[in-house]
């Protein structure tokens, strides 16, 4: 690696006098590069700074060898040439920046706002808008296919469940999907922004609602990107409850979306057995820290819990109990003719698309690309313990169902061994404060994939910029690919075998 | 008279007790307690005292889904011969207005679904059509089939007596399979739509019915409601065509055959996933097929 682009470790921190601002031809050249020889783009945003229209960043992963890389530029004006015709993984983050920043990415092939939200500069709005007209989510331009036998169907953002909101507009041909195209934005809360100048006493407990079922692995990138801009070392005890914490959340969340698969073909034995795992997984995360989702449990420097010898004994117990039903629960379902029937072959995701789209956590293993943050990026406790990664090769929701499968039990056999053999020791050790001038990128692997952080402290050692990426922000795209040819009756089981957030999605 | 009254009793009050044997027969499978057993009666109670909320731009049409649809299934049990009783109506041919009374339902609910002008509704109204075409000819297979036993072109005849399962059992069994699908897809049971389901997309019948709401609604989950227990009905009449000597055991051993129809029902239900919406007419052509070959057995 050469250039533009500066090697930087997960957790780790770099001066940004180490970090010289290229040149945008250097920086959009090499970046365009390393996505062409197969790298990943993990973080691509703008900056807001002084004397010019914002600075680019972008962070990329070559997720072989376990490297990642930082780059940044200066934008002099708003304008500048778009990527994604030539990278599609850069698609969502320039529509992202053009809304935030006002700036204008040349050529992007679908300039739609992401969020439906002001710009952060007065003044500077990427489509012309006056302020104080009204921004209504999800109105707007959608892709449409003519014909006189094309039908579209509208769903959302109110569901028939108690799900989140989200729009989808389908163009159908009878039952057969030609395209999906997804508007979400309807729970855009502005963290990006509140966090200029952070952070705030308030920080720490609202990055445990960035996305509430991820509590744990927002939770622990942000506590990862303090710790590396303050320097600050996490007690080996915190980091194995941290560890065990997200491997719990893990199985919560994969033993639900089993359920909830199981649920969607109508196959009763599966979905009602883990409805009600999952809320035994939930509350052994109660137990250890007294809320089901991991609120208050980690913090910059470590935990703010313990676990004496009798809550890990009780942990224990709990584990065993509950991954013995669950286990009958999923080999039921895998066992059964009729849900395999439903699942193979339906909402297919061909590799080549998922590395183009640079998908993330289950939905990409399950095409086969073998990526995982835990090996390829290690990070916490995950460096000293491995994880093996689960990868399937059909890309259909039968692979997405049992990568979960295979992954949970993988996360039953880390949490078991992390009880067996906690290190001794503090759980804590005191936050140093930020140091000014630096940048800081954290990866966790969510269950549902990658989080991004990346975190930018200016002179003061306040963030000059926080960017959160929730794994949901790269995948939505590969749910839309999913649908395509796809029967329309097919959408809500797709959809669940990609479960992705909106909330984590909005912001 | 005593009988026809009876006849008629059953057919108003026992279909919602349906509905609640099948829900528990799959709580019972899913290791849960279930609604109560007269949860069917609750809602129905609980719907005729809401209000309701016509969409905007429909007609009359919109209504007359709902009443056609308990309308004709009730007029379509007046044919049927429920156990060993005779039907109250019955004439040569009657088998055929029993089969179009619910075809006359669906022309409108489909109707019903596609005034209120919404895609959703449109889409499952073609589905509903789509796949009831493919239903028909298994029943009207089965219904050669057994006036070919009984030499009787009317429903009391052919399910009245009790048509040989001693003479003509391989055609009967054939028959038998070919209706026992025909039930679960006349009745959008598992698997071919799923009753419980909230996802839109994914519904057949369910979607016709989502803007009906109040009574209107109560008056839809009624008419499935004893639609399902007259093709219930139908179904248990040709695998138990027995009669009892006195006629009193006989509608016991009717209403405690249509409640083990239910309870196979629910079995299915907890057994076994959805199948994929495009897989749908391949089993309900291989209905057709099993009723067809019955009939073929009997051609000499």
């Amino acid at each position: 690696m050469s250039g533009a682009f500066v090697r930087i470790r997960n957790g780790g921190a770099l001066p940004l006098a180490k970090l010289p601002e290229a040149g945008f031809d250097a920086f959009r050249g090499e970046l365009l590069g390393e996505l062409a020889a197969g790298r990943r783009l993990v973080a691509f945003f703008a900056a807001p700074v002084d004397g010019a229209a914002a600075e680019l960043w972008a962070v990329v992963a070559a997720d072989g060898p376990g490297t990642l890389s930082i780059a940044r530029t200066r934008l002099p004006d708003d304008r500048f040439p778009s990527l994604t015709p030539a990278a599609p993984q850069a698609h969502l983050f320039e529509r992202e920046m053009a809304e935030q920043l006002g700036l204008k990415p040349q050529g992007h092939p679908w300039l739609k706002p992401v969020r439906y939200r002001t710009s952060w500069r007065p003044g500077h709005d990427a489509w012309g808008r006056t302020e104080g007209d009204p921004i209504l989510p999800a109105v707007g331009d959608f892709f449409r296919v003519e014909g006189t036998e094309v039908h579209e169907v509208a769903v959302g953002p109110v569901h028939a469940g108690v799900i989140e909101p989200g729009h989808f507009r389908f163009q159908c041909h009878g039952e057969k999907v030609f395209h999906l195209e997804i508007a979400l934005g309807f729970q855009h809360r502005g963290v990006e922004e509140s966090l200029l100048g952070g952070p705030h006493r308030t920080t720490a407990a609202r990055m445990e609602t960035l996305a509430g079922d991820t509590t744990v692995g927002h939770s622990t990138a942000f506590a990862q990107a303090l710790e590396a801009l303050s320097g600050t070392a996490v007690p080996p005890r915190a980091q194995a409850l941290r560890g065990i914490a997200l491997e719990l959340e893990r199985l919560a969340n994969h033993t639900g979306d089993l359920g909830a698969l199981a649920g969607d073909v109508g196959f009763l034995p599966t979905a009602s057995f883990c409805g009600r795992l999952r809320g035994d997984f939930l509350n052994m995360t109660a137990v250890l820290c007294g809320n089901r989702f991991g609120r208050g449990l980690v913090r910059s420097g470590g935990t703010l819990v313990d676990a004496d010898e009798a809550l890990v004994a009780d942990l224990s117990r709990r584990l065993e109990e509950t991954v013995k039903d669950l286990r009958g629960a999923a080999e039921l379902l895998f066992a059964t003719a009729t849900v395999t029937a439903r699942f193979e072959g339906t909402g297919r995701v061909d590799p080549a698309t998922a590395e183009a789209l640079g998908l993330v956590g289950p939905a990409a293993r399950a095409c086969g690309v073998d990526q995982d943050v835990r090996r390829d990026h290690p990070s916490g406790v995950f460096r000293f313990v491995h994880v093996p990664v689960m990868t399937a090769h059909d890309g259909d929701v039968n692979a997405r169902a049992y990568v979960r499968w295979l992954e949970a039990q993988r996360s039953y056999d880390f949490v078991r061994a992390q009880l067996a053999a906690l290190p001794e020791g503090s759980v804590r050790n005191a936050p140093k404060p930020l140091r000014p001038e630096h940048v800081a990128v954290s990866l966790v692997e969510g269950w549902r994939g990658e989080v991004a952080h990346v975190a930018v402290t200016d002179a003061g050692g306040r963030f000059s910029r926080y960017k959160v990426v929730d794994p949901s922000f790269h995948n939505w795209t590969g749910l839309a690919m999913a649908l395509r040819n796809e029967e329309i009756s097919d959408f809500p089981l797709c959809n669940k075998s990609f479960n992705l957030s909106y909330c984590g999605h909005d912001l | 008279m005593i009988d026809t009254l009876v006849h008629l009793a059953l057919v108003l009050a026992l279909p919602p007790l349906l509905t609640g044997v099948i829900a528990k027969t799959k709580a019972a499978f899913a290791g849960r307690n279930g609604p109560p057993l007269l949860q069917g009666y609750y809602d129905l109670a609980k719907l005729l005292r809401k209000g309701s909320i016509l969409p905007a731009g429909s007609t009359w049409v919109f209504l007359a889904g709902p009443v056609a649809g308990v309308a004709a299934p009730l007029l379509a049990s007046l044919l049927l011969p429920f156990g060993g009783h005779e039907a109250p109506l019955s004439f040569a041919g009657d088998m055929i207005l029993f089969a179009y009374l619910f075809a006359l339902a669906r022309f409108f609910t489909a109707s019903a679904a596609l005034d209120t002008g919404s895609a959703f509704e449109g889409m499952g109204a073609a589905r509903e059509v789509a796949f009831s075409a493919l239903a028909e000819p298994a029943l009207f297979f089965g219904f050669v089939a057994l006036a070919r036993i009984s030499g009787s072109l009317s429903l009391s005849g052919m399910l009245g007596s009790g048509p040989g399962w001693v003479t003509a059992g391989a055609p009967l069994v054939l028959v038998a399979a070919s209706w026992a699908v025909v039930l679960l897809a006349e009745n959008c049971r598992i698997p071919f739509d799923d009753p419980n389901t909230h996802l839109a997309l994914t519904m057949i019948h369910e979607v016709m019915v989502l803007d009906h709401g109040g009574p209107a609604f109560g008056l839809v989950l009624y008419g499935a409601a004893v639609k399902l227990f007259v093709l219930s009905a139908l179904f248990l009449r040709v695998v138990f065509p027995f009669n009892a000597t006195d006629p009193n055991l006989d509608w016991l051993a009717f209403v405690a055959g249509v409640l083990l129809v239910a309870i196979g029902i629910g079995v299915v239900e907890s057994v076994m996933a959805r199948l994929k919406l495009v897989k749908v007419p391949q089993l309900l052509v291989g209905a057709c097929l099993l009723s067809a070959f019955g009939m073929l057995l009997l051609a000499r």
